[in-house]
C-alpha cells in the first residue's frame, strides 16, 4: 500500500492541504493550505471557532475525507492516492474514533459495541469478547458490559466509545469534541482517561475542542482560524 | 465474516420482529400461492388422466358418421355389423381385443325398484377392452354369447338402485319386456371425465340386445384395444382404410365413420389443465414479485433509519462490500424465511384444498425447491439496491445523520 520510507516519516504529515466544498460561486473553502506534522506519541489539541476548519482537518486525518489539493501522509503514505477501501483498511488498522455524540449502536450491549471493530478484523467471538472486556476494564466499565447504551449515563457511554476506539490498539486516537455533551465533572474524567491512554499506552491523541479547559490536557495546541493554522505551540506549563 | 454477518442479520431481524414479519408476509403469500396453484393444477391433471385411463388403455372408439363438428353430423351414415368387427380383428395386426357394442337407455325393474340405465350389448372382449373387473359372479360365456341368452352383468350404480347392498348375482331383473338373470357384478370405476357415471350400466351379450331390444343387426360402436407396444396411430390408419374399403367409400369421398383415440382426448384435456396450471402459477408469481418490492421498500427504510449505524461501521473500518454483504444477507435471510414459511403454508393449504376438490395431492419437490430458490433470489435482487446504497454512503454525512 505504501510509498516506502515509513520508518523515518512522521506519523501524520499534512503538506499544503486545502479543502473546498462545492463548486463555482457557491464553493466553500474550508481549508486554505494547512501544514502540520504530528509525531508518534504526541497529544495535540486542535482548537478554533466553529467554521475554522478544525473538523475538516480531523476528517482528513481520520481518512474519512481527502484533501482537494496538497498531500496527507500517514506514516509516509499518501492517503489521497488510496481508494475508499484502502482508506477503510487504514482506519480499521491504525485509527480509533471518539465522537461528541458517542455513536454507540442502539439496542446493542456495551460489550458488543466495543467488540464491533474486531468483527471487521475477522477475529473469533471469544477473542473479540476477551479484547472487549479488557478495553472496558481499561475505561472502568467492567461492571457495565451487558448494559445497553440507553442504560448508561453520558459519561459511561463516552467511556464505552473510548473502549471501542482503543480495542484494536490503534496508533492514533481521534477525538472530536469528546466532552461536548458532558458536564465539567464528567468531562474531566474523560480527559483524564484520554491522558492516561496517551501516557501509558503511547497512543497518539488528536483532540478537537473549543473548550480551553479541555485543551489544557494536551501537550501541544494547534489553533485554527479561517481554514489555516494560526498558532502551533506547546502548552504553557502552569506556573 | 460470513457467519458473523449472518448472526448480525438474524439479530437485526429479531430486533424488529413485527416489521420483519410484515415484510416477509408478501413473499410468504407469493410462495404459498405459487406452490398451491401448481400443486392443485398437477392434482387436477392427474385426476383427468386417471379418469381417462379408466376408460381403457390404448383404446380406439370407432363410430359411424363423421366426427361431430360445425356443419357435420352422423345422420344417414350406415351402422356397423358384427362382420366389420370380425374383419378388423382378423385382418389388422396389433389388436389386443375388439368389442362391438350397441346400447340403449332402458328401464330395468327388480321387485318394487326400477331404474333407467344404459344397457350395453357386446361380446366378452368388452370387459378386457374397458378394463372392467368383476366384484362377484362371472361374465357370459361363448355359448350364451352365441345363443343370445338373457343374462347380464350389472354395474355398481344399477345394483345400488335395484338391490341396495344385497348381492344381485342369481337374481332376475326385468329389462323392458323380458326377464334377465344377473350373473355378475362389476367393480366400481367411478366418474369418467365430463361427469359420466360409468357404473350406471348393464352389460349383455350383443345378440340378446339386438334380438330383444333394438330388433336389428346393427352395431353402433367398435371399441378396439391396441396391444402394448403397437402405436395406436398405425392401427388407426389400418382400421380407417379397411373400413373405407368395406363401406365402399371412393377416394373422393370423406369417411362416414370416425375413429377416436382416448389418448388424444387425454392429451387434450391434460394439456388444457396444464395450461391453466401455468397461468395460475404465473399470476401467483406476480404476487411473489410484489413481495420482492415490499422487501426492497423495507430495506430502503432500514438503510435510512440506520444511516448513523452504517456511518459508525464505515468509520471504524468496515469495507464497502462488508456493509453491502450485511444488508444483502439481511434481505436474503428475510426472503428465505418468507419462502420457507410459504412452503409450509402451501403444504397445509394444498392438502386441504385437494381434499375439498377431490383431486389427488401430489407433492412436487421441484416447485417447492424452485419457489424457495426464487424467494432467495428475490432477496438478492431487491436487496441489492438498498445494500449498495448503504455501502456507498459517505461516512462523514452518515455520522452526522440524525
Amino acid at each position: 500500500m505504501g510509498d516506502g520510507n515509513s520508518a523515518d516519516a512522521p506519523l501524520i504529515e499534512l503538506i499544503g492541504v486545502t479543502k473546498t466544498y462545492g463548486e463555482g460561486a457557491a464553493a466553500l473553502q474550508a481549508l486554505r493550505g494547512v501544514d502540520l506534522r504530528v509525531e508518534q506519541g504526541e497529544f495535540v489539541a486542535i482548537m478554533g471557532p466553529s467554521g475554522s476548519g478544525k473538523s475538516t482537518v480531523m476528517n482528513i486525518i481520520g481518512c474519512l475525507d481527502i484533501p482537494t489539493t496538497g498531500s496527507y501522509r500517514f506514516r509516509g503514505m499518501a492517503v489521497e492516492r488510496l481508494s475508499r477501501n484502502q482508506r477503510a483498511l487504514l482506519r480499521r488498522n491504525y485509527l480509533g474514533f471518539v465522537f461528541q455524540g458517542y455513536n454507540l449502536l442502539a439496542r446493542t450491549s456495551a460489550l458488543e459495541n466495543v467488540a464491533l471493530p474486531l468483527l471487521y478484523r475477522g477475529e473469533s467471538v471469544s477473542r473479540r469478547h476477551a479484547a472487549a472486556r479488557e478495553a472496558l476494564a481499561a475505561v472502568g466499565l467492567s461492571d457495565r458490559e451487558s448494559h445497553m447504551p440507553s442504560e448508561l449515563s453520558g459519561g459511561q457511554q463516552q467511556r464505552a466509545a473510548i473502549a471501542r476506539a482503543i480495542v484494536t490498539h490503534p496508533a492514533v486516537l481521534l477525538a472530536d469534541e469528546p466532552t461536548g455533551n458532558l458536564d465539567t465533572h464528567r468531562s474531566r474524567e474523560i480527559m483524564e482517561l484520554i491522558t492516561t491512554l496517551n501516557r501509558d499506552r503511547g497512543i497518539t491523541v488528536l483532540l478537537v475542542t473549543h473548550e480551553p479547559d479541555m485543551a489544557e490536557y494536551a501537550r501541544r495546541i494547534v489553533r485554527f482560524v479561517d481554514g489555516m493554522v494560526e498558532s502551533d505551540r506547546p502548552r504553557m506549563e502552569p506556573a | 465474516m460470513f457467519w458473523n454477518t449472518l448472526a448480525l442479520a438474524i439479530k437485526e431481524i429479531r430486533r424488529n420482529l413485527m416489521r420483519s414479519f410484515l415484510t416477509v408476509l408478501g413473499i410468504l403469500i407469493g410462495v404459498a400461492a405459487v406452490i398451491t396453484m401448481v400443486t392443485l393444477g398437477n392434482g387436477a391433471t392427474a385426476a383427468v388422466s386417471e379418469r381417462i385411463a379408466s376408460l381403457g388403455s390404448n383404446l380406439l372408439m370407432v363410430r359411424p358418421g363423421q366426427r361431430l363438428g360445425p356443419g357435420r353430423d352422423s345422420a344417414g351414415a350406415p351402422p356397423f355389423k358384427l362382420a366389420d368387427a370380425q374383419a378388423i380383428e382378423n385382418q389388422i395386426g396389433g389388436i389386443k381385443a375388439i368389442a362391438p357394442t350397441v346400447s340403449r337407455t332402458i328401464t330395468v325393474v327388480h321387485l318394487a325398484n326400477n331404474w333407467s340405465t344404459s344397457v350395453v350389448g357386446t361380446t366378452r372382449d368388452y370387459f378386457t377392452v374397458g378394463n372392467w373387473r368383476l366384484a362377484a359372479g362371472r361374465v357370459f360365456n361363448e355359448a350364451e354369447q352365441r345363443s343370445g341368452k338373457a343374462v347380464c352383468v350389472v354395474g355398481q350404480t344399477v345394483r345400488a338402485n335395484l338391490f341396495g347392498s344385497e348381492n344381485p348375482v342369481g337374481s332376475t331383473i326385468r329389462v323392458g319386456r323380458f326377464t334377465c338373470e344377473v350373473i355378475g357384478l362389476l367393480v366400481s370405476k367411478g366418474q369418467a371425465s365430463m361427469g359420466m357415471d360409468q357404473d350406471d350400466t348393464i352389460v349383455m351379450p350383443l345378440r340378446t340386445v339386438q334380438r330383444r331390444i333394438t330388433g336389428n343387426q346393427d352395431v353402433r360402436m367398435l371399441l378396439v384395444s391396441v396391444s402394448d407396444g403397437t402405436p395406436t396411430s398405425v392401427v388407426r390408419r389400418n382400421i380407417e382404410s379397411l373400413l373405407r374399403e368395406r363401406r365402399h367409400i371412393t377416394a373422393s369421398e370423406d369417411d362416414n365413420f370416425n375413429v377416436l383415440d382416448t389418448r388424444e382426448i387425454a392429451d387434450t384435456l391434460s394439456g388444457t389443465t396444464q395450461v391453466l396450471t401455468l397461468l395460475l402459477g404465473a399470476v401467483a408469481a406476480v404476487s411473489l414479485l410484489v413481495g420482492g418490492v415490499g422487501i426492497m421498500n423495507i430495506m430502503l427504510v432500514s438503510v435510512t433509519e440506520r444511516t448513523r449505524e452504517i456511518g459508525i461501521r464505515l468509520a471504524i473500518g468496515a469495507l464497502e462490500r462488508e456493509v453491502m454483504l450485511q444488508f444483502l444477507i439481511e434481505a436474503v435471510v428475510l426472503s428465505t424465511l418468507g419462502g420457507l414459511a410459504g412452503v409450509l403454508l402451501a403444504t397445509v393449504g394444498s392438502v386441504l384444498l385437494t381434499r375439498v376438490m377431490e383431486v389427488p395431492y401430489l407433492f412436487n419437490p421441484t416447485i417447492n425447491i424452485l419457489a424457495c430458490a426464487f424467494s432467495a433470489a428475490i432477496g438478492v435482487i431487491f436487496g441489492y439496491f438498498p445494500a449498495r446504497r448503504a455501502a456507498r454512503l459517505d461516512p462523514i454525512v452518515a455520522l452526522r445523520h440524525e
